[in-house]
């Protein structure tokens, strides 16, 4: 595929609001995750909680999306100038040549939970000013963002669980690649609710404590929260060296269980596969891996037998997802900005909360930070319903 | 820019529209239109384990994307899939908010399972040992033209065969009070980069500000407006005329669809 630059990009998560912050908790391998004390909620897990969403406002006139998943939307859009840099893409490009799209899983859907507990006690009604379109719907968050962006290009919402927000990437770029759009905004924004915290729980998938991915005591994942955005146009002449591209997208279906990963990560292998294809590179040209790495036991072990399959057991590989939790359908996203980071900055992040890595998973886990030069990153995103993405990301130079 | 495909195969299932030979013969005016609830068939493709896990929007996708690619004569494990839908299974979502509102909070594994958007794509891969990459879209009333977009761009850009699959099915209370669609419409095409023996049409979409089509028959006018997957009718009617022209879908609310249609025969 024909190369694409993330021209801008920024991300909020557990671990801090915008690129500095991120880099900062990145390089001191700190985590994000802490006790559950979200809304009513009252299990025993970690999350990874973003601070001061509930203190965002939407402007005035976008009232009526007004929710925590549009709030986490807007706060990051205001981080690293990005608001800025998409009202100059518009401006170069054309508001119907600049699109928006944007992964989540369950967007606002904890306005709905809300409302259910307020529904009338004689007719069972919900609350007046609960708005479906706005807050619930999968794309009440590509919505806001278009009309917060005043863009009027194509605008869509990919839901495709925990792989949302990397699938966005693909979209973007066919659209890119037909001369429909010049620049994508694409990204992820899924928020902390009800339906995911207890949901994941009915499944015995969260741990009690912090997420331990590839550990070997690893128990379950943390349940985490974040909006993460690049802004995505075509590779111009000139580039700075450490600018990052968009190499490879590969996708794939499991074709197995609609909640477990196949056991020896088939569709995984695919995924990988499809995008070092798409790049034109061979396994040995990637210097980190970025896992999925949820910290349960049997994705990890299928994502480490699909990564030896393909890689073999030496390039270094390591899950973010004990610094910043789960983060559902903006993992993919943010997993992309973690990776732009370590290839700006030289830096293999080591996983944070892995104490003791499992020694039957055969990939190379990387427990402590590496400052050392990386040239191409390959970010793995899967979930349920067996979907896969993998993007592969490099540095210009 | 324009983005074209030629249709291979068609699946239509709604109100009183059984399949497409039906929704043609309703279309192109050879017979009246008569609304009937949707009746959804059981999905046998799947594992008995899993088809009693499956709710309406399933059976209703899996329904259309099997009378697809049946009539296009495509093997559908080997073909890319977008699925399109506005709000994946309301009764599902309806019982989580539910429990979620009781005490003990506590919700069925199985329910959490199926409330990913992407479950019917997840149960058609399943089903078919469709090991391809499957896209699942949302664009509130526009999903249908997202769908229909993505799948253009995809053919157009990987050269390859795709099933595009647009279906929408209904909140049961509180929540139908709040998005009232009515019953369950769905809609499969299969699009190929080549013109192929059995292609019905080619079909060229760009993007516009014209007005959109409307129906003239106001019980199809009404199920267009009311799901909306079944915003592709417009499309599905130029197609059942076998007639050359044009037609424009509702997208959002800046900009619609225009779809030139040439049919093959």
């Amino acid at each position: 595929m024909r190369p694409l630059l993330l021209k801008e990009f920024t991300a909020a998560s557990c671990i801090g609001l915008g690129l500095d912050q991120t880099l900062k908790s990145l390089v001191e391998q700190r985590s994000g995750l802490k006790i559950c004390e979200f809304e009513t909620v009252n299990l025993d897990t970690h999350i990874g909680e973003v601070a001061g969403v509930d203190a965002e406002r939407l402007p005035a006139d976008l009232q009526r999306f007004d929710c925590r998943n549009n709030r986490l939307a807007e706060l990051a859009l205001r981080q690293d100038g990005f608001f800025q840099a998409v009202q100059q893409a518009a401006s170069r490009w054309g508001r119907k040549r600049t699109g928006v799209f944007i992964g989540t899983s369950t967007a606002g859907i904890l306005q709905t939970e809300l409302a259910y507990r307020e529904r009338d006690l004689l007719t069972g009604a919900l609350p007046a000013n609960f708005d479906y379109g706005a807050t619930h719907n999968s794309f009440s968050v590509a919505d806001f963002l278009r009309r917060r962006l005043q863009l009027e290009g194509p605008a869509v919402v990919v839901s495709c669980a925990c792989a949302s927000s990397a699938k966005v990437f693909g979209s973007a770029r066919r659209m890119i690649e037909a001369d429909l759009i010049d620049a994508a905004v694409v990204g992820g924004v899924d928020s902390l609710c009800l339906t995911t915290l207890y949901g994941f729980h009915s499944l015995q998938l969260c741990s009690t404590g912090p997420c331990r991915p590839f550990d070997i005591a690893r128990d379950g994942i943390s349940i985490g929260e974040a909006a993460a955005f690049a802004l995505l146009e075509r590779v111009p002449d000139m580039l700075n060296s450490d600018a990052v591209l968009l190499l490879g997208i590969g996708e794939s279906s499991d074709a197995y269980h609609m909640s477990a990963p196949h056991p020896e990560g088939r569709g995984a292998r695919r995924a990988m596969q499809a995008a070092l294809s798409a790049a034109g590179l061979e396994p040995g040209a990637i210097d980190y891996i970025n896992l999925h790495g949820t910290g349960t036991p049997s994705n990890d072990r299928s994502e480490s037998q699909a990564i030896t399959s393909v890689f073999g057991p030496t390039t270094p590989c390591s899950s973010t997802k004990g610094a910043t939790g789960h983060t559902l359908g903006a993992a993919g996203a943010l997993e992309a900005v973690i990776s732009a980071l370590a290839l700006q900055h030289a830096l293999i992040p080591g996983g944070a909360q892995t104490a003791h890595v499992d020694p039957t998973l055969t990939a190379h886990y990387v427990r402590e930070n590496r400052r050392t030069p990386v040239a191409r990153v390959l970010s793995n995103s899967f979930g349920f319903g067996g979907t896969n993405c993998t993007l592969i990301l490099g540095r210009a130079g | 820019m324009k983005v074209a495909a030629y249709v291979g195969g068609i699946g239509v299932l709604g109100p009183g529209l059984g399949n497409w030979p039906d929704a043609s013969a309703v279309l192109s005016g050879q017979r009246p239109y008569a609304p009937a609830p949707t009746v959804l068939p059981m999905p046998t493709l799947l594992p008995a384990t899993e088809r009693r896990r499956t709710g309406r929007v399933v059976k209703l996708a899996l329904a259309v994307a099997l009378e697809a690619t049946t009539r296009a004569g495509a093997e559908p494990a080997h073909l890319p899939s977008v699925f399109s839908s506005s709000g994946g299974d309301g009764h599902n979502c309806h019982e989580i908010c539910q429990a979620l509102a009781l005490e003990p909070r506590e919700i069925s594994p199985t329910r959490f399972s199926n409330s990913v958007h992407n479950a019917s794509s997840g149960y058609w891969s399943i089903a078919t040992g469709a090991e391809r990459e499957s896209t699942v879209l949302c664009a509130f009333d526009a999903s249908f033209c997202a769908g229909l977009l993505e799948a253009l761009t995809q053919v157009v850009v990987d050269e390859e065969s795709i099933l595009l699959v647009a279906y929408d099915s209904e909140y049961p209370d509180p929540l139908h009070a709040k998005r009232p669609v009515p019953d369950a419409f769905g809609t499969a095409l299969v699009l190929t980069p080549h013109r192929e023996a059995g292609s019905l049409a080619r079909i060229e979409a760009t993007l516009g500000c014209e007005p959109i089509d409307s129906l003239t028959d106001p019980h199809l006018e009404a199920l267009r407006v009311s799901i909306p997957a079944a915003r592709s009718l417009p499309l599905l009617r130029q197609l059942a005329m076998h007639e050359r022209g044009r037609t424009v879908l509702e997208y959002l609310d800046v900009s619609n669809a225009i779809v030139q249609v040439d049919p093959c025969n």
